[in-house]
């Protein structure tokens, strides 16, 4: 291999209370591109922010060009020549797409104007070498997404780039607009140019790429040749399982339940929505633990989000027998769901609050009278909840905030359980909890579903996940791949299923 | 990235310190202020002067005081001013039916500049500072055209008590903002839609999630905010003994926003003040009364005024970094 043009040593990085780099090695030599790939808090982003000069490392170097750097700013490491391409496009939606392209650097007239004819012209050209031919005049924003994704790209490779990071660039592409994409990426490294290329898609991976590193828990776990790696391999990489041998005693508190031949409460026929989600059915039974499997960016949350009516999408949703017509959060809880998300800060707890308004707030209608709360009856069921959950807080009345991340999730199970639901989905329910926590939320779980609640367990946890559902219904690239049941609920199965090759493309 | 916890923790003396401010600070400045004035103010004690006082902070109360719901939405409105001077403009045109129609109509109408708003915020998903600047100019635009640009006496008696009369020594405007402070902490304290109103300023997509009427709320506060302009209005008729579309409530968005703010209510939603809102407007309202008893010009109680400003917001920027 010839001298990288990228060369990171042994690079850490410390945020307060995580390790989020820990002396993490990266080469990327002219021309090649790169597979980086991690699940969430592997470290991808942190790695991506010290190459783009947004982070300094704490230890480590980063090597460009055969030279030390040491970016201040995202500005420096653009000006030595390494492009970001983001998942959502940064550029300056009302301005003209050749603006766009020449920005900050537009040719200029004798006068020192900006020479307006000579920008479109020279921007109509460089984007009909990528295929794409729009009128350049038009604001950025009237093009669909792909193609001001190319124009990021075409930008970024005109002003002299010598790496381009691509972030889940096609997170948002129709297959089309993903076919111009590829071709580009294909064109600029047989013209030399570095590519770092961060995907979930593992399809999207092996048709592009040459060499892959994994990243885990911060740590750089594996880096070669892409083609040499099975799906299987490179998955069980990702999520730190062996193969080979999945261990069979777990650590979690989860005990098998017989939902047996019980009419589902929940069906889910044909869920649908562009890019994410691509006909889900699926059935939950009372009494038993549904998982949700599959890998980050595989539609489980959007999944979980679309049942309850808070992300749009096509479909039919049965509950309990009704179908659900108009959907939203509000009819859900009517039928009797709730739904934990995933994002407890950003969607989950208000800040401001109490322990116990956070507690009530949901439920909050039925315990006034005539639209005037009533704090006795409030007092009871929050007193019942932090008792049941054993949530720690030095009253009712200290804010929310104030708790730690393990309480506030016990809060926000408790909002949902005083609604008394019939069916509980819990999106990643323990991640960012400490280990007490943890196995008080999934013991909790297990006796939930004993006493009859019907429970989907979303978990990025594959040892969670196995040990909490009686059945795994297995999510790939936003469609159902497989479904396990019994004694094929086991971590090896999950990642066959996770890495079959798609039937058709 | 992995989330780090958080612990319940002491927070350090100067963040405790400005909490303390934010919380108690305008009560004190209050207090400093009538202090000050009894002792070097002549006549402040006597009757005549504090019923001035009250009287004329009356309406920035009562506008405030809406302002403070919208605020704890996580909103502003903007259009206050205007809604005061369309209850204005509105009241002279059907005075001839009797006082009481013409209040409720001018309510009405501060009503439905209210569901403009909220409609805009909620459903069109405008930012609240851009749907009602709308407002605050096409407003006091159609005030003008209602009231043809003139400034028209009042006659009718009942309007006329009401910005001149008194129950048992206090003026009625001040007993109506009064009351109006008292229900509207009952509202926000107490009832089912002051509690999700918090929660949706507190965390909008949670909110939603928990199935909230989020549109509803939000609606119903730009509504009530609208009335309580529109009140804040038919009273600053009643006093002035006129319709003035062209001078009444301007600039009124601005007293009730710095009610607000001074009365420690944060400007990024999900908590609201109403005794601090009150309190706020006092505040401003005796600063000026001060500067001006002691024989300052106007433009030194602006300068004033704008120093309160920066170091309520700049107490309740302290709280915030953690």
């Amino acid at each position: 291999m010839n001298q990288p043009v990228l060369d990171v040593r042994g690079v850490s990085r410390r945020f307060p209370g995580v390790l989020a780099l820990d002396d993490v090695s990266l080469t990327v030599a002219p021309g090649e591109v790169h597979a980086l790939v991690g699940e969430n808090g592997a470290g991808k982003s942190t790695l991506i922010k010290i190459l783009t000069g947004v982070y300094r490392p704490d230890a480590g170097e980063v090597h460009y060009r055969g030279e030390p750097v040491a970016f201040g700013r995202p500005l420096d490491a653009q000006a030595a020549g390494i492009s970001t391409i983001y998942q959502e496009v940064n550029l300056v939606p009302l301005m003209s797409v050749a603006r766009n392209l020449f920005l900050g650097r537009e040719p200029r007239t004798r006068l020192g104007l900006i020479d307006v004819a000579r920008m479109n012209r020279e921007a109509a050209e460089q984007l009909a070498r990528y295929g794409i031919e729009v009128d350049v005049r038009l604001p950025l924003r009237s093009l669909g997404l792909g193609a001001q994704q190319m124009v990021a790209l075409a930008r970024a490779v005109a002003v002299d780039a010598r790496v381009v990071i691509m972030d889940e660039p096609t997170s948002s592409l129709e297959p089309r607009e993903v076919d111009t994409l590829f071709r580009v990426v294909r064109e600029l490294s047989g013209r030399g140019i570095a590519i770092v290329y961060v995907s979930h898609r593992l399809d999207e991976l092996y048709q592009l790429c040459d060499r892959v590193t994994v990243l885990r828990d911060g740590r750089r776990v594996h880096t070669g040749e892409l083609a040499q790696l099975d799906r299987l391999s490179l998955i069980s990489l990702m999520l730190g399982r062996d193969a080979a041998e999945v261990r069979r005693d777990g650590l979690t508190g989860f005990s098998a339940h017989d939902a047996g031949d019980v009419e589902p409460i929940l069906r889910v026929r044909d869920l649908s929505r562009a890019h994410q989600l691509h006909g889900i059915s699926f059935d939950v039974r009372p009494g038993e633990v549904t998982g949700l499997g599959g890998l980050l960016g595989s539609g489980r949350s959007e999944t979980a989000k679309a049942v309850v009516g808070a992300l749009g999408a096509d479909g039919e949703v049965t509950m309990a027998g009704r179908r659900l017509t108009r959907r939203s959060p509000a009819a859900a809880i009517r039928a009797g769901m709730a739904m934990l998300p995933e994002d407890r800060k950003a969607e989950g707890i208000v800040p401001g609050l109490s322990v116990r308004e956070n507690i009530v707030l949901a439920a909050m209608p039925t315990l006034s009278r005539f639209g005037v709360v009533s704090r006795a009856r409030q007092d009871r069921i929050v007193d019942t909840f932090m008792k049941r959950l054993r949530i720690k807080a030095a009253s009712p009345e200290q804010k929310v905030s104030e708790l730690s991340g393990g309480n506030q999730q016990k809060v926000l199970l408790a909002r949902w359980l005083c609604l008394h639901p019939r069916l509980l989905l819990l999106d990643e329910p323990t991640r960012g909890i400490d280990v007490g926590a943890k196995a008080e939320v999934q013991a909790l779980i297990d006796e939930l579903a004993a006493d009859g609640l019907a429970v989907v367990l979303i978990s990025s946890d594959l040892e969670e996940l196995v040990e909490g559902a009686d059945r795994i219904v297995v999510l790939r690239a936003g469609a159902v791949v497989g479904e396990l049941a019994g004694d094929d609920v086991t971590e090896d199965n999950i990642m066959t299923a996770l890495a079959q090759e798609p039937a058709h493309d | 990235m992995t989330e780090a916890t958080v612990k319940t923790y002491a927070p350090p003396d100067r963040v405790r310190l400005a909490c303390l401010l934010q919380d108690y600070g305008v009560y004190a400045a209050v207090a400093l202020l009538v202090l000050f004035n009894v002792a070097f103010t002549d006549n402040f004690l006597q009757a005549a002067t504090l019923r001035t006082q009250l009287v004329q902070v009356a309406p920035v109360v009562i506008a405030a005081l809406g302002m403070a719901m919208v605020i704890g939405s996580e909103g502003v409105d903007l259009s206050v001013g205007s809604v005061m001077a369309l209850s204005a403009a509105v009241l002279p045109l059907y005075i001839g039916y009797g006082f009481w129609p013409a209040a409720v109509l001018a309510l009405v109408v501060g009503g439905l500049v209210g569901v403009v708003n909220g409609t805009l915020v909620s459903v069109v998903g405008l930012q609240p500072i851009v749907a009602t600047l709308a407002l605050l100019v096409g407003g006091r635009g159609l005030a003008l055209v209602f009231a043809d640009g003139q400034l028209k006496g009042i006659k009718d008696t009942t309007l006329l008590e009401l910005g001149t009369g008194e129950l048992l020594g206090v003026p009625y405007t001040v007993l109506i903002a009064g009351c109006l402070a008292v229900v509207i902490g009952f509202v926000v304290q107490r009832t089912t839609y002051g509690r999700q109103l918090v929660a949706v300023g507190g965390n909008r997509a949670a909110s939603h999630l928990a199935g909230l009427p989020v549109k509803r709320v939000l609606i119903g506060t730009y509504v009530l905010c609208g009335v309580l302009a529109a009140l804040a209005g038919v009273l600053a008729t009643a006093r002035l003994g006129a319709s003035d579309p062209s001078a009444i409530g301007n600039l009124m968005e601005l007293s009730a926003i710095t009610a607000v703010v001074v009365g420690g209510t944060p400007l990024t939603g999900g908590s609201i003040r109403v005794l601090g809102t009150v309190a706020g407007a006092l505040l401003m309202q005796l600063v000026r009364a001060t500067l001006i008893n002691h024989d300052l010009p106007d433009s030194a109680a602006q300068m004033i005024q704008a120093a309160i400003i920066l170091v309520a917001v700049y107490i309740a920027r302290e709280r915030r970094t953690r």
